[in-house]
């Protein structure tokens, strides 16, 4: 039997369309008219079909492998097994309503991605901000780029066979999470950022806490380097791995720590400095490698990095309000509308009809996300609902790069490679 | 309304201006960001162009939008962006409600090409010459847009029962 023709071997019971379009669809990629059964005595190929429910796809993907032995000779992925629409959900909410689904997108680093919406909206309102709680969601952000780092160095680690390590990282988001339960009230799904500000001020013990774990963390980071950068085991199954090579890395569309390990230094915090991100130090990682281990490094650098942006915005947070005081703009604060008329009508009018951003208006913000560049497209009509918003995101586009790199690979490496290009399916189906 | 451009952008519009002088529509700014609307039989010329002639190498994303008005009634819309100053573009074409159809550009940018297809899935816009125009997110078998302004967000045919709205008493 031919395994170019997959689809008279399979039968598949459900979806039966989609399931028939992917097997073709495989069939079709790089199309050759070679005839297998006489280049193929050994019946050495199959098809594999990985995922959506394999623990170590990180989420609902599914990989459609054609293995030659145990090389991988073509793949497809087929994802949107988690696909909510949060973009129509968008159309028919007001812009605050909207914040709680965006930190279900990325759920690894919900920070940043209600920062990057409350960016967007700020940009085609134009809402200003003030100083200190521009500073305050660059702290959340970097923290949660760390918490995201975090995730991907541990469940990568185990991919590559090192169970234990999961623990230790583990250990250290509990931190990031109390910290998240001190500064904004929830462990996980934050939504602490509010269009014109934040919701509330760091208080005391949550400054306490960030100033502890910055001083701590960086000792655990040297441990890890200590274990992992001369690890004979992690550099035989990083080195050389998922190759994304520099000439390709912009064609492909690649995107955040990704993109700098090919040798690329675009990054969103300098490209567009949005908060303060223009008054703070800190350096773009970069490899030239491409490889597995080059990510591997670029990242651990980035933590490094954020460490120092957060140690530089605690030294120059000002005091000061947090929170816009344009009615028009953000919700009062909630002693306003307790004790006061107005600011029981000004929050009632913020709940009803929300932020209106002039009709016809269009913007586009981008942020620098754990997994790359997000940004938020929005066309306003005039209303309190956008006419629409279209979430450019970063997974989505590494998994793309991930059905290229993956062709030639080891079937033993596949799983290391997903834990290198660390998608989030939440984000890449929206 | 006066635009504020800066070079590469002033480059960029110069440049169409000159090249495609019957293909450049509108060059317009909101918020900052400057888009430019070609007609849509170009755009796969003008990428290629801006791809070579203005180092716009790296396309950020491809997105659809119902403009939901009874001529031109889709935009596809392609942020690009230079990465030698660092200047972002966003490239405008426009479509008829019936049978939009538009060239595929993954010939000039490969990232474009999970991006085509959800503008597909989304919107029904179709990609000629796309390598692999399938639907991305939903399953093969939905048979409708759901970007588009009139799917509702509840009771599509064929779809889970609605929960019931009339109490059980009475």
């Amino acid at each position: 039997m031919k395994v170019t023709d997959i689809n008279s071997r399979v039968n598949p019971q459900f979806q039966v369309k989609h399931q028939r379009s992917i097997y073709k669809s495989l069939e079709d990629k790089h199309t050759t008219i070679e005839d297998v059964d006489i280049d193929d005595p050994l019946n050495a190929k199959m098809i594999l079909n990985m995922g959506p429910q394999h623990p170590a796809t990180h989420g609902v993907l599914r990989l459609v492998l054609q293995l030659r032995g145990e090389t991988i000779e073509k793949t497809k992925l087929d994802i949107g097994y988690l696909h909510r629409g949060v973009e129509k959900i968008a159309e028919n909410k007001t812009y605050q309503e909207f914040m709680p689904y965006t930190d279900r997108m990325d759920y690894l680093s919900p920070y940043s991605n209600n920062v990057a919406l409350c960016l967007a909206v700020e940009k085609i309102a134009s809402v200003e901000v003030p100083d200190r709680a521009q500073y305050i969601r660059m702290i959340g952000c970097e923290l949660a780029r760390i918490s995201s780092h975090l995730l991907w160095l541990g469940t990568m680690v185990m991919d590559a066979g090192a169970i234990s390590f999961f623990i230790w990282t583990f250990r250290e988001r509990e931190k990031i999470y109390d910290i998240m339960d001190q500064i904004a009230g929830h462990r996980f799904t934050v939504s602490h950022s509010r269009i014109g500000g934040v919701a509330n001020d760091l208080t005391s013990e949550a400054s306490a806490i960030i100033k502890e774990f910055i001083t701590k963390f960086p000792q655990e980071l040297k441990d890890w380097h200590g274990l992992l950068d001369r690890n004979r085991i992690f550099i035989d199954r990083n080195e050389n791995v998922g190759v994304l090579e520099t000439d390709k890395a912009l064609d492909i569309g690649a995107t955040g720590p990704v993109l700098r390990a090919s040798g690329f230094a675009v990054d969103q915090r300098i490209i567009t400095p949005y908060s303060k991100y223009d008054e703070v130090e800190f350096e773009v990682p970069t490899r030239l490698e491409g490889d597995n281990l080059a990510r591997y490094f670029v990242r651990m650098e980035e933590m490094k990095e954020s460490i120092r942006i957060i140690q530089q915005c605690l030294d120059k947070m000002p005091k000061g309000p947090i929170r816009s005081n344009n009615a028009k703009h953000a919700y009062p604060s909630k002693d306003e509308v307790y004790y006061s008329m107005e600011g029981m009508i000004h929050d009632f009018m913020m709940t009803d009809t929300g932020i209106c951003p002039p009709a016809g208006a269009e913007c586009y913000h981008a942020v620098e996300s754990p997994k790359g560049e997000l940004g938020y497209y929005i066309q306003s009509d005039g209303t309190g609902h956008p006419w629409r918003i279209k979430i450019n995101t970063p997974s989505f586009r590494n998994l793309q790069v991930l059905e290229n790199i993956l062709d030639g690979e080891m079937v033993a490496d596949t799983v290391v490679v997903i834990g290198g290009v660390d998608p989030v399916m939440g984000e890449a189906d929206k | 309304m006066s635009l504020e451009l800066n070079d590469t952008l002033q480059t960029l519009v110069d440049g169409l201006t000159e090249t495609f002088s019957d293909k450049l529509i509108e060059v317009y700014q909101s918020s900052g960001d400057t888009f430019v609307r070609v007609e849509a039989d170009s755009i796969l010329e003008i990428s290629k162009y801006l791809k070579e002639k203005q180092h716009f190498v790296f396309l950020c994303d491809v997105f659809g939008n119902d403009r939901y008005t009874s001529d031109e009634r889709f935009e596809v819309v392609y942020n690009l962006m230079n990465l030698r100053t660092q200047t972002r573009v966003f490239i405008k074409v426009r479509v008829e409600e019936e049978n939009p159809t538009l060239e595929s550009v993954s010939s000039v940018w490969k990232a474009a090409g999970w991006n085509e297809r959800e503008v597909y899935d989304m919107f029904g816009v179709r990609f000629e010459n796309h390598p692999d125009l399938r639907r991305i997110f939903m399953p093969e078998d939905f048979e409708y847009f759901p970007m588009r302004k009139e799917f509702p967000l509840l009771g599509i045919p064929g779809s889970i029962e609605l929960p019931n709205t009339t109490p059980d008493t009475e």
